[in-house]
């Protein structure tokens, strides 16, 4: 009906029409499917959360003489950093701790700066003491180096998430009689409390379920500035079972992302600390949809009552990779703050913002709006829920603990 | 005259006690129930705002005491830097007396302090360290 072209077409001509993805459930229930599809050019969804498989890379350029830190070690702000490339290019994860961390001896432990918390003063606009060794040769002599580097002496710095956006997740909860420290926050004994992490409505994948617009090279929208969909995420997993509209049920798709560090915002990246867990790196991440026929806008106006998530143990059945599901619940049960759960009335808690998640929707929309961002083509396709492709266990085999 | 927040932990055994309203008829103690959770068989909390001479609140929360119910005064004092604040709702759900709210319209989460009982569960579930407890 529409193709990207045109669609760009109208945001340059600025006639484009664009909504959220809360926006347009609204709309199609007032004019319907066929004629919103005519109306609307692009919806825009989003998510704000903690996504720990996020990092950066970074090239610090040449000191005199040189030092090659490639098999070498390296800190930013005493957080490690992986020095196993070229002479002068790191990469730092968000889950990273100091060495001084008492991790979980001190339990549970605070995990109050990590390579997360990095990567945000970086944003901030911070200089930090990096620390580096390397072993010396005889083209690059220098063995050890001090320095205070910030975000605008590096030459690239880029931050490369591979894993963002989890199509769908476990909501968690504790059946055992003492308080657990897990990546989805503290969980009370006894189902005390439950915790969920997606944007439901607004989320990315749960718009677009089967793939069909978004791929490899999607430009979106990353900590607030412009990135791409540079492959699909680790633990892609699009073979999960689904609802008749092709929802996954539990969690399946993710997306790897990139993006230039240097032009994003602090409010859309913050470092982050789990109480007993770790530290990690929240990212906002916005991604548009065109809406190119029917079907396509059928799918952005999901409502949250028809997304469901399945409730998982985080005492027994998580840690020991148990597939049971205690049961589902939907979104819209799960957002008005307490669920009901084998006659038990359960209060939960988002790891995700909403109203973040919300607010980069509406950005993400005011930029197509204004002609600052036009829509990519995909080049490339993402494994889909009839690929074959999917998310394996570990095999041990015979090594030795 | 004094006045003082205190949270009373009753044990499963005194929760069919009227202890409260001796606070009032022995020690002659004005009093406002601020939070209550109290039920047949369960360990009870009440959170009181108490009104009298010093003398008379020293009194009743030793006679309190010995009732076997434990006295947490509320000496430390919780807030919230909404600049860090992302209104995820992890403190939400974790609050045991709904002193941290979600607004449904906004989805923004505000900190009620009267209803707090400085038990500091928010300061560490908080991942963003918006939560600060002084003492």
């Amino acid at each position: 009906m529409k193709t990207i072209q045109e669609i760009n077409e109208k945001i340059r001509s600025g006639k484009a029409v664009t909504l959220t993805a809360e926006e347009i459930v609204q709309a199609v229930k007032k004019d319907g499917i066929k004629k919103t599809a005519r109306r609307v050019d692009v919806v825009t969804t989003a998510t704000f959360g903690p996504m720990c498989s996020s990092g950066i890379y970074f090239n610090i350029g040449h000191a005199t003489p040189r030092i090659k830190l490639g098999g070498g070690k390296a800190t930013l702000n005493d957080v490690p950093c992986y020095a196993g490339f070229a002479a002068i290019d790191l990469q730092l994860g968000a889950n990273a701790l100091p060495d001084s961390d008492p991790r979980n001896s001190i339990y549970p432990g605070k995990f109050a700066y990590g390579g997360g918390h990095v990567i945000a003063d970086l944003v901030a606009g911070k200089k930090l003491p990096l620390k580096a060794e390397g072993y010396g040769t005889d083209c690059y002599p220098r063995t050890s180096l001090h320095a205070l580097i910030g975000l605008q002496d590096m030459n690239e710095a880029v931050l490369f998430n591979f894993r963002n956006c989890y199509q769908n997740y476990n909501v968690a909860v504790n059946s055992s009689p003492k308080v657990i420290y897990t990546y989805m926050g503290i969980l009370m004994p006894e189902f005390g409390n439950a915790a969920f992490c997606s944007a439901g409505q607004l989320s990315p994948l749960l718009n677009d379920p089967l793939y069909s617009t978004i791929g490899i090279g999607t430009k979106i929208f990353l900590g607030g500035a412009q990135g791409y969909v540079a492959w699909w995420g680790t633990q892609h997993n699009p073979g999960v079972a689904r609802t008749e509209k092709g929802v996954p049920k539990v969690p399946a798709g993710t997306l790897a992302l990139i993006g230039n560090l240097k032009e994003m915002e602090s409010r859309w990246l913050v470092g982050t600390s789990m109480t007993g867990y770790g530290a990690t790196l929240s990212v906002g991440v916005g991604i548009p949809i065109p809406i190119l026929n029917e079907d396509i806008l059928a799918q952005t106006a999901i409502e949250d009552r028809e997304i469901s998530a399945p409730i998982v143990d985080y005492a027994h059945a998580y840690p020991e990779t148990k597939n049971e599901v205690l049961g589902y619940v939907n979104y819209a049960q799960l957002k008005s703050g307490t669920i009901e759960w084998n006659g038990k009335k359960i209060p939960t808690g988002s790891l995700s913002s909403i109203r973040k998640a919300r607010e980069i929707a509406h950005e993400l929309k005011n930029w197509v709006e204004q002609k600052k961002f036009v829509l990519s083509e995909p080049v490339g396709t993402i494994p889909s829920a009839d690929s074959g492709y999917r998310f394996h266990p570990l095999k041990q085999g015979n090594a030795k603990e | 005259m004094k006045r003082m927040k205190v949270v009373l932990h009753f044990p499963k055994e005194s929760v069919d006690k009227p202890l409260v309203y001796k606070l009032a008829k022995d020690f002659g103690l004005f009093f406002n129930i601020l939070k209550a959770e109290v039920k047949p068989e369960e360990e009870g909390l009440l959170l009181v705002e108490l009104e009298g001479s010093e003398e008379q609140c020293q009194e009743a929360l030793k006679y309190i005491e010995s009732q076997r119910v434990r006295v947490q005064p509320l000496s430390k004092d919780i807030s919230m830097d909404k600049k860090k604040c992302v209104d995820c709702t992890v403190c939400v759900s974790l609050c045991p007396t709904q002193a941290l709210e979600k607004d449904q319209t906004t989805g923004e989460v505000n900190f009620i302090k009267e209803k707090c009982i400085a038990c500091g569960i928010c300061v560490k579930a908080c991942p963003y360290g918006a939560m600060r407890i002084t003492f």
